[in-house]
């Protein structure tokens, strides 16, 4: 064995993959390019590039798990295909969704945001106070602050917990709020 | 029971339409409308018109016909039901009004149903943008990620050997002699004292300011004992409570 490892030599590319792949695996939440480059003291540059390549391999293998981009970070999660045999072994049921209502306002939130309550009224015609308390009960929306209007209104926005429940990497996945036309015009 | 906002809903599944079902059936379906934007589009859905040309007086009818239903059902109308169906009849008679007489109102040319087509649009989309988010859950819901594991954030315990303890409850005990105890009486009157006091003052003088007296008091305690003690008078005894200017003074007295 070399007697020289112990010195800071550069990690090659296939190390660093094996190294990202253990970080990712042992944190709790999606892991930021940020964390990782900081964590192995690399630029994120070169994070990127191992991370993309790790995503790679683990959709070439197309095994049990996935590697995926989720509320700005990267998480390893198992394969869709798989929850039943999951649930079977948690013995747990999917939780329970949300109301039609509550998605509604939901959509309008993560649409507008930040958007008030009376903005939201105009948008549903129907009052929202019960579901944007769920919503907030839920954490998937948070208050963002008061508009500087008459009777300054709560603004509310979407969270980190609605990109996680939701599986986006961020907003700018959702599709646009246009291409929902298309599908009025067939009414 | 499941809370109505955890109720879970099916968007593959037909609108629901009236049949003849039991009335709680009947009742959960017509909830589902979330809103009047969806009633009324389930309405000109139902009808296969053109949401571009809605056959406004139709429409209008089968939806006051709903509402009514609804009503007769115990189904709580909200208000924005019913703040839209005064926009449908306005809409209505707007249309009625013959060409000549609209012209000399000056009213401008615009279709008078264009502003709920607009809304209903956005709301349309909006209601798609929903389903989009509901077919997300679904597929969340199937994915899994790794549990947590111990470590320092969720997981505090730490290797001590019965030494450090030791040496922890030393730095304790030792902490403990240092501190220097200084017990402080606190002044207490109790509700009986006090009432027995104020009783003697209102029935030995002609009458007590109520300001004066709870001026003379210093600790917010006692001042708490001394209001209900006030209080207590005015239940049980022959007093007088008199204010002579509005915002002046009280004065207390034996009736």
């Amino acid at each position: 064995m070399d007697a020289d490892i112990q010195e800071k030599q550069p990690r090659g590319i296939a190390e660093l993959v094996s190294v990202v792949e253990a970080l990712v695996f042992v944190s709790d939440e999606p892991i930021t390019v940020k964390t990782l480059a900081d964590v192995l003291e690399e630029d994120r540059e070169t994070i990127e590039a191992a991370v993309e390549e790790l995503k790679r391999e683990y959709d070439e293998r197309a095994g049990g798990l996935q590697l995926r981009e989720l509320a700005g970070g990267w998480q390893l999660s198992t394969r869709t295909e798989f929850h039943e045999e999951i649930r079977r072994y948690l013995k747990t049921r999917p939780s329970a969704k949300l109301s039609l209502a509550a998605l509604e306002t939901l959509a309008v939130i993560a649409y507008k945001q930040p958007v008030t309550v009376p903005e939201i009224l105009e948008i549903r015609g129907v009052q929202s106070a019960s579901a944007i308390k769920t919503l907030l009960d839920k954490k998937l929306i948070t208050a963002k602050g008061r508009k500087e209007t008459v009777g300054r209104p709560m603004m509310y926005g979407t969270s980190k917990d609605f990109l996680l429940q939701f599986g986006l990497k961020d907003l700018s996945e959702l599709p646009s709020i246009e291409d929902f036309e298309d599908l009025t015009q067939g009414l | 029971m499941e809370q109505p906002e955890q109720l879970s809903f099916d968007f593959y599944r037909e609108q629901p339409e009236i049949v003849r079902e039991s009335r709680d059936e009947l009742r959960l379906k017509l909830g589902r409308f979330a809103g009047p934007l969806d009633l009324l589009l389930y309405l000109i859905k139902q009808e296969q018109a053109n949401i571009f040309d809605i056959p406004i007086a139709r429409i209008t009818d089968e939806y006051l016909k709903y509402i009514r239903l609804m009503k007769t059902l115990d189904i709580s109308v909200a208000g924005d039901f019913l703040v839209m169906a005064a926009t449908l009849i306005e809409i209505k008679s707007k249309m009625l009004l013959p060409k000549e007489i609209k012209e000399e109102l000056d009213e401008d040319l615009e279709d008078p149903r264009e502003a709920l087509v607009r809304q209903l649009l956005e709301h349309q989309k909006f209601k798609n943008a929903a389903q989009m988010l509901y077919e997300r859950t679904t597929v969340e819901q199937a994915v899994f990620a790794r549990g947590r594991i111990e470590s320092d954030d969720n997981n505090a315990e730490t290797n001590a050997s019965v030494f450090d303890l030791l040496t922890v409850f030393q730095k304790i005990l030792a902490r403990h002699k240092e501190e220097i105890q200084m017990e402080i009486e606190r002044e207490e009157i109790s509700l009986a004292d006090m009432i027995r006091d104020l009783k003697k003052r209102i029935f030995s003088g002609k009458e007590l300011n109520l300001l004066k007296f709870f001026e003379e008091i210093r600790t917010r305690r006692e001042l708490v004992t001394a209001f209900i003690a006030v209080l207590e008078i005015v239940r049980t005894e022959s007093v007088r409570l008199m204010q002579k200017t509005t915002f002046g003074d009280i004065i207390i007295k034996k009736g």
